[in-house]
């Protein structure tokens, strides 16, 4: 046996998240009182805490416990990335379980634990960590989507979920054992050394590896055509939980993926990269297109967040330095706007009826011109029209894409971005061009989800119209890669 | 002075303002808008005041670091080409929100917010010599009109609204890749990565790039102006929109497309340009004689002035087409004269619109006797949307077309039956509705002009008759600029024909840049 390296400050962040997440679960058995709010304001204390310890390790390049766990700018970026989404998440769910009858702390507590598994994921230097993460985000984001028990779609799509994500599990660990059988090790350090110089395509277990390890992730990612599950689960599921899924899960598995995909595979073949072309081509498209039909906006959005997942392909597609940082900004920003979405329907739900569809949000610009005014910007950042975050993200990886020499492929991209703004504008049309219907009644004050909404509203556009400081961010993350 | 920022930026600063105001007070937003916007108008005066006609680059200049990382600036400046459309704009805005004090009765703090914000995005359109910061302004500038369609507009709204925002984002995407490319072989020839329009003309891609490039541009500006056949839109948008709306967009919004052409498309890819100037002089001329016969059949007078601006519009393209002091000049004319006139006929409608909630043509009819002042306006408005001499339409339309004989001589002869047609769709026009007897019962209570009202028309009359009459301060602010404009254009085509005799001049740059690189120029 080796002796075990415990780096304990580069364990920091982990154990913050992980003690906030046990914290939680048992401060709940000493609450008083019905509301679970206070258990939020500790997840949001301890993850203003895990993302502190993240910044402060910003210089630190180390790896610890037997080199299975790295700590680097790529994996800080989206330490923090998900601490602020997790954050956001809180701050929605407190509005949002009112509407709702869950009343119970675990709640909470599942949604931190799920966080502890994408940190995870995005720390992670070996492949059974990474599968170790991506189950412990997976084990609590399917108890997550049943929460709503009253509801029998909810518990429809944590059956859904829980299937799929085991059938993808399952790919992804064998994939994981063909790796190992091909190189003698799941660790990334080790396997970049070893397939150093070797050609993918001659070797049939590393090729079969890889191509396992690609659709466990694509299921993850929702990339087409393993999406299949994700509409009716972002339909099904509470409100605050499909949007912590559509950001936090797609990012963490992002984040494994590029960090495997980009990095410890270096230079992609041309036949790899000619799949992951058609994957992200399909994904944009197939997303877009049915998404132009949906009447239920979560429905809806879960069809935008595959084309997104297209978007983000681009990055993986073009690869190198600036695929790769184009992809990191992408994802905060899609991080951003997604959320804020989703934060404006829990705030346009009644007191027992969230809001789901587009007649939920109709005459809601002149009703609520605040709440109005920040989802125009939300759908028109998603849309890609400046000076939003949504146009920064999409010039950058459009650029990217352009200057490699994918020109077909950025066309084909900003095709798929007019054919977005038409059900992105669908929203406005709602909000702004119809009539209220005549029982609407005054939405009741939920301070939680407006912070949220302040929050988000704001990065939209400072990180629009000033996007330089996110740009450095993204770039010095990705370089610091490998 | 940061003059050109100042006159961009007064109008957002204008439009937080007015958001300050509450709901309730309906007419306050109007009248604070109004008084505001007029502080963006003193600036641009001391622009005009400024501005050196012999000089014929940009004037006025501003820079400062954007977007570093992208090689994105914010540079502003002002020529002879975009002098006189920020007058356009700035002259128009107030006078728009004059008018929709009384005409706009719902929602007019956001009616109000959305003008003073389009009127940025347009004067950041217009001054904006960085192709990104060009871009993001014209998006800025598109999303206001949206939702002035589709708020304040009529039954239709809705179609006519998301009609136009993918029409006009299918153009300005894929112009976007263009530029995307355009910046890339730019970086690859000189190692700078700048979206510099000044850098960006120093690009001198090979002929088989350029015609991508240019039909990229040229989709977007065409899309924009509107050429025939992508003009369809244009009469769904101007007959749904409130007022104000179709004001600004046939008087400001259109030229957006005109100057597009002007400013990037054919200096930016000069040898593509010229090949298709051709194509676009004979669209033009369809666009013409197609607009105005489209117009003598329309029964609603809206529809019937939005197709005129497709025929107008077709004779400031075949003025650019032919690619000469006068036709460009006559083309820039146009551009301003059809703003004012085009607009106006606008308001003229608008005023009786409000008043009976109908424009159709068939509704009226001896409106004469009932508002004598109203008839009186409209005579001049409609007279000058003909082209009468003496009004501004003739100055513009008698140098295109002088400037096109040159040229295009059987696209000229075509065109001059565009004239004769405008006389007769819009005489016509006027004949059914103010002359002959007042036969409906429900125009027998018409109420003729109120002062405000007069005040909306009072400086557009003026400038009609001022523009018409003494065309000189204008033209020789114009000249300077286009001279060196078309000389420009002929020294860069001179040098790719000096360079092999051929038209693969650009080869060279291309394959040099490509080998510097060691990247393959296009993997997929």
């Amino acid at each position: 046996m080796t002796e075990v390296d415990v780096s304990w400050s580069a364990l920091l962040p982990l154990l913050l998240l992980s003690s906030t997440s046990v914290l939680v679960l048992l401060a709940d058995l000493f609450l008083r009182g019905p509301s679970r709010a206070p258990l939020a304001w500790l997840g949001l204390v301890g993850l203003a805490a895990t993302a502190a310890s993240a910044i402060s390790l910003w210089d630190v390049e180390t790896t610890t416990l037997v080199g299975s766990f790295i700590v680097d700018r790529y994996g800080l970026f989206f330490v923090v990335l998900f601490c602020g989404a997790t954050a956001v998440t809180l701050l929605m769910s407190m509005s949002f379980l009112e509407q709702t009858e869950i009343r119970t702390g675990d709640y909470y507590s599942l949604v931190l634990f799920s966080s502890v598994g994408m940190l995870l994921m995005a720390m992670a230097a070996d492949l059974l960590v990474v599968f170790i993460g991506l189950e412990i985000m997976s084990v609590a984001a399917y108890a997550l989507a049943g929460m709503q028990r009253s509801r029998s779609q909810s518990t429809e799509a944590a059956l859904k979920y829980f299937l799929m994500g085991a059938f993808a599990s399952g790919f992804l660990l064998f994939g994981i054992a063909l790796l190992y059988g091909a190189t003698g090790s799941t660790n990334l350090l080790t396997i970049a050394a070893v397939i150093e110089g070797k050609s993918v395509a001659d070797d049939v277990l590393l090729a079969g590896g890889l191509g396992l390890l690609l659709v466990g992730f694509g299921f993850k990612i929702a990339a087409v055509p393993f999406h299949l599950w994700t509409p009716d689960v972002y339909e099904g599921s509470p409100t605050s939980v499909t949007a912590f899924m559509a950001v936090g899960v797609k990012a963490a598995a992002f984040a494994a993926f590029a960090r495997i995909f980009l990095d410890v595979f270096g230079e992609p073949t041309p036949a790899w990269q000619g799949l992951l072309w058609v994957l992200a081509v399909l994904t944009m498209t197939v997303g877009n297109v049915t998404a132009v039909v949906q009447s239920n906006v979560k429905r809806m959005l879960a069809y935008s967040s595959i084309a997104h997942a297209g978007y983000l392909l681009v990055g993986v597609v073009v690869g190198g330095d600036a695929g790769g940082s184009a992809l990191l900004f992408y994802i905060a920003a899609y991080a951003v706007m997604t959320l804020g979405a989703f934060a404006v329907l829990v705030a346009a739900g009644k007191a027992d009826e969230p809001a789901e569809t587009l007649d939920d949000l109709a005459g809601l610009g002149f009703r609520h011109p605040l709440l109005g005014l920040a989802m125009a910007v939300f759908m028109l950042s998603l849309a890609g029209i400046p000076p939003l975050v949504g146009f920064v993200g999409k010039l950058y990886l459009f650029s990217a894409a352009v200057n490699e020499g994918f020109i077909w492929l950025t066309v084909i991209g900003v095709l798929n971005s007019v054919v977005s703004v038409y059900y992105y504008a669908g929203v406005i049309v709602r909000m702004y061009m119809t009539a209220a219907p005549v029982d609407a009644v005054a939405l009741p004050r939920r301070p939680a989800v407006a912070l949220a909404l302040v929050l988000t509203v704001v990065a939209t556009i400072a990180a629009g119209v000033v996007p330089s400081a996110l740009l450095q961010l993204a770039q010095a993350s990705f370089t610091g890669l490998g | 002075m940061p003059l050109l920022t100042l006159i961009t930026f007064t109008p957002l600063v204008a439009a937080l303002l007015v958001a300050l105001i509450p709901r309730g007070a309906s007419r306050a937003h109007g009248q604070a808008a109004f008084a505001l916007s007029l502080v963006p108008f003193a600036l641009s005066l001391l622009m005009l005041a400024n501005f050196d006609a012999a000089n014929t680059g940009f004037q006025m200049v501003e820079q400062a670091s954007w977007i570093p990382e992208f090689g994105v600036s914010y540079r502003v400046g002002v020529d002879g080409i975009s002098l006189f459309l920020v007058l356009l704009t700035t002259f128009l805005v107030p006078i728009v929100l004059l008018a929709g004090i009384g005409d706009v009765h719902k929602n007019t703090k956001e009616y109000n917010i959305l003008m003073l914000l389009m009127q940025t995005g347009m004067i950041g359109a217009l001054v904006a010599t960085d192709l990104l910061l060009f871009y993001v302004f014209w998006e800025v500038m598109l999303i206001p009109m949206y939702f002035l369609v589709g708020v304040w507009g009529g039954e239709r709204r809705i179609y006519a609204a998301v009609k136009l925002l993918l029409y006009t984002m299918v153009g300005s995407l894929l112009m976007l890749v263009a530029v995307l490319y355009l910046v890339w072989m730019h970086q690859q020839a000189t190692g700078e990565l700048t979206f510099d329009l000044a850098r960006l003309y120093e690009v001198a891609a090979p002929l088989g790039t350029q015609r991508w490039l240019f039909a990229a541009f040229a989709l977007a500006f065409a899309i924009k102006v509107p050429m025939f056949p992508l003009h369809t839109w244009l009469p769904d948008a101007h007959t749904e929109a409130p007022t104000g709306g179709s004001v600004i967009l046939a008087g400001v919004l259109l030229k957006m497309g005109t100057y597009g052409f002007l400013r990037f498309a054919i200096p930016l890819f000069p040898q593509a340009a010229m090949e298709a100037m051709p194509i676009i002089a004979g669209l033009a001329t369809v666009g013409i004689v197609y607009g105005a016969l489209v117009c003598m059949i329309q029964p609603d007078m809206k529809r019937l002035i939005a197709y005129s601006s497709v025929s107008h519009l077709g004779f400031v393209m075949l003025g650019m087409a032919a690619l000469n002091v006068e036709g460009v000049q006559g083309s820039l004319y146009q551009m301003l004269g059809h703003g004012l006139s085009t607009g106006a006929l606008f308001l003229a409608v608008g005023v009786i619109y409000e008043r009976r909630h109908t424009r159709l043509i068939a509704e009226f009819g001896g409106l004469w006797k009932q508002m004598p002042i109203y008839g009186g306006i409209f005579m001049v408005v409609m007279l000058s949307s003909v082209g009468l001499p003496g009004l501004n339409g003739f100055v513009g339309e008698f140098l295109i077309l002088l400037g096109a004989f040159d040229t295009y001589p059987i696209a000229a002869v075509i065109a001059v039956s565009g004239v004769v047609l405008a006389a007769v769709y819009l005489l016509w026009m006027y004949q059914r509705v103010m002359l002959g007897p007042l036969d409906n019962p429900k125009n027998e209570n018409l109420q003729d002009l109120s002062a405000r009202e007069i005040s909306v028309f009072a400086p557009l009359v003026v400038m009609m008759f001022v523009m018409g009459l003494y065309p000189q301060p204008f033209l020789s602010r114009m000249e300077p600029t286009v001279e060196a404009y078309l000389a420009n254009l002929q020294a860069k085509l001179a040098v790719v024909r000096a360079v092999d005799g051929t038209s693969e001049a650009g080869d060279a740059f291309i394959e040099a840049a490509t080998q510097a690189q060691g990247a393959p120029a296009a993997r997929d």
